[in-house]
């Protein structure tokens, strides 16, 4: 659906991308995960054709981007980081008079898909009010609703939830969901919680360049490193000593009264650890094996790339 | 999709009152033009301790004083006017990010520079519809009837003239990144043009002779500005050549 091959873009001495290459199975809900400055936002600027690549190739529904005669912009919706509007026009006529029309949709039929898209993104009521007069979550939301309205199979959305208050986000996110499956959708974020939410795929890029891609239930399996938590009434005293110690553990952190013992083998790990807590008398109010949240891949993943 | 364009841009000159101030200035410039043409001359004479003798010197009004004050304050009024209406209409775009969200659209770019363009010399030739019935009405009332012929050919001469200007400041804005760089190259522009039409044997080519051959047709002059009509013909399709060109290429 999307396929990315090579990609190369430079500003000056910065390389925003370095040869990045990814691929988008149709229907998934792809989350293009990076820092600030990773590359997302030049990526999504290529695809929807605002920039231009110095190198490297790019496709949406096999038609090659950037190509004469191979315009994909009918086939996409775009949601910028930060949607502009004009701020004299209302939601309504926005949608209806503007956006609709420019993809050969009018009259009643762009009134009620306005209508509609309005009702869904949460605007009905500020349907004849001035964009001028927005909240940034607002515009987001509107952002959203421009992107849709002429029902496109590739979505591309760049930090969608980043500027809204957590309703508005679970709204949101709700709504992505509910897209899966008849849309395709590269969805850039920061916000691991959001990827980790919605993403079927979960693509990490770091200095311009793709460095893991895969399913997100793969992927936490892939990097997973058995983990323990262990909280405690009283703190840990010698026992995090002793811990540190040990041969089967890899890291251990502490914050507040939490303890995080990264180990090689949980197996191995599990018994001498519950031992040990016995052994010093510790007032444990928690012993969990967990798996590492999809921040601890990313960051592991990045920082390595760094 | 240049309709939708087109409807955007008129809707917006009329919603954030541009289209409302440019045609009241034009107005007042229409209606003002022969008022002062015909009551100056009695104003000075009604001057008091004036020398013996001068109000004898002070000639009556014709219409042929009509016609060059409206020409001189439509000239004057209408470069600002036009200048001051165009210079920012790329380069907000650009600046705010509505041209981003916009060019996500299956627009062409070109598309947006012509409507911007069109709208623009369409409001240009309101303008100048309202400046001339109102200074044509007024000339009729206070003096007697301008040939009507002369007139309008005088005032279609203006609107090539005037849309030099406009089309110069479009490219200015569409070369532009900011507001500020297009209002410098928008003037600049204007500076350009005022410093070549104030050069002998270029002048005569530059547009600014259009006004001469305007003013020449309503008072029975012999002036004609064939090349300067070609020259500012060319200066349009040439801007908009360079902004269509320059916008198609840009990374937004």
């Amino acid at each position: 659906m999307i396929r990315i091959e090579n990609l190369v873009k430079t500003y000056g001495s910065v390389h925003a991308l370095d040869g990045l290459s990814l691929n988008v199975e149709p229907g998934v809900v792809y989350g293009f995960l990076g820092t600030n400055g990773a590359g997302k936002t030049t990526s999504m600027r290529i695809l929807s054709g605002l920039a231009r690549a110095d190198s490297g190739r790019a496709w949406i529904l096999d038609k090659e981007i950037g190509q004469p005669g191979s315009d994909v912009r009918s086939l996409i919706g775009v949601l910028p980081e930060e949607p502009a509007f004009y701020g004299w026009m209302t939601p309504r006529e926005y949608l209806r008079d503007f956006i609709a029309p420019l993809y050969d949709i009018h009259g009643q039929v762009a009134a009620r898909r306005a209508d509609e898209l309005l009702e869904i993104v949460g605007l009905k009521d500020a349907a004849n009010r001035r964009i001028g007069g927005f909240s940034r979550g607002m515009r987001q939301r509107m952002g959203l609703a421009q992107a849709l309205v002429h029902r496109p199979p590739v979505l591309l959305l760049d930090e969608p939830v980043s500027a809204l208050d957590p309703a508005g986000r679970k709204e949101v996110l709700e709504l992505i969901e509910t897209l899966r499956g008849q849309t395709t959708i590269l969805l850039s974020t920061h916000i691991l919680a959001d990827v980790e939410r919605v993403c079927d795929v979960i693509g990490i890029i770091a200095k311009g360049r793709l460095v893991v891609q895969d399913r997100r239930d793969d992927l936490l399996a892939r990097y997973v490193t058995p983990l323990f938590e262990i909280e405690s009434e009283d703190g840990f005293g010698h026992w995090l000593e002793w811990v540190k110690k040990q041969a089967f553990v890899t890291n251990v952190t502490v914050s507040n009264h939490t303890a995080r013992v990264l180990v090689k083998d949980v197996h191995q790990a599990q018994k001498p650890l519950l031992e040990s807590l016995v052994r010093e008398t510790l007032s444990v109010r928690r012993f969990e094996m967990v798996h590492p949240s999809l921040e601890d891949v990313f960051l592991r993943l990045t920082g390595k790339e760094a | 999709m240049f309709r939708t364009l087109l409807a955007k841009e008129f809707r917006e000159q009329w919603r954030t009152w541009k289209m409302v101030v440019f045609l009241a200035v034009f107005l007042i410039t229409g209606i003002v033009s022969p008022v002062l043409a015909k009551y100056t001359p009695e104003l000075l004479k009604m001057v008091p301790n004036l020398p013996a003798g001068l109000a004898d010197f002070i000639p009556t009004p014709t219409v042929a004083d009509s016609v060059v004050q409206y020409l001189k304050n439509t000239e004057q009024f209408g470069i600002l006017l036009v200048i001051l209406l165009t210079m920012g209409v790329m380069a907000q775009e650009k600046e705010r990010g509505t041209a981003a969200m916009l060019l996500t659209k299956p627009v062409s770019r070109s598309a947006v520079i012509l409507a911007k363009w069109l709208a623009g010399m369409t409001i240009l030739l309101a303008g100048l519809l309202v400046d001339g019935l109102a200074c044509f009405a007024y000339t009729v009332v206070l003096f007697e009837p301008i040939p009507f012929g002369a007139f309008w050919t005088l005032n279609l001469l203006l609107l090539v003239y005037l849309g030099v200007y406009l089309t110069v400041a479009l490219m200015a804005s569409t070369l532009a990144r900011s507001q500020a760089i297009a209002a410098t190259g928008a003037f600049g522009g204007l500076i350009v043009l005022i410093i070549l039409g104030s050069l002998p044997r270029v002048s005569d080519y530059m547009p600014g002779q259009l006004a001469n051959w305007g003013s020449s047709l309503v008072l029975k002059g012999d002036v004609t500005a064939w090349p300067a009509l070609g020259v500012a013909a060319g200066i349009i399709a040439l801007a908009l050549v360079v902004a269509c060109l320059r916008f198609e290429r840009e990374e937004i």
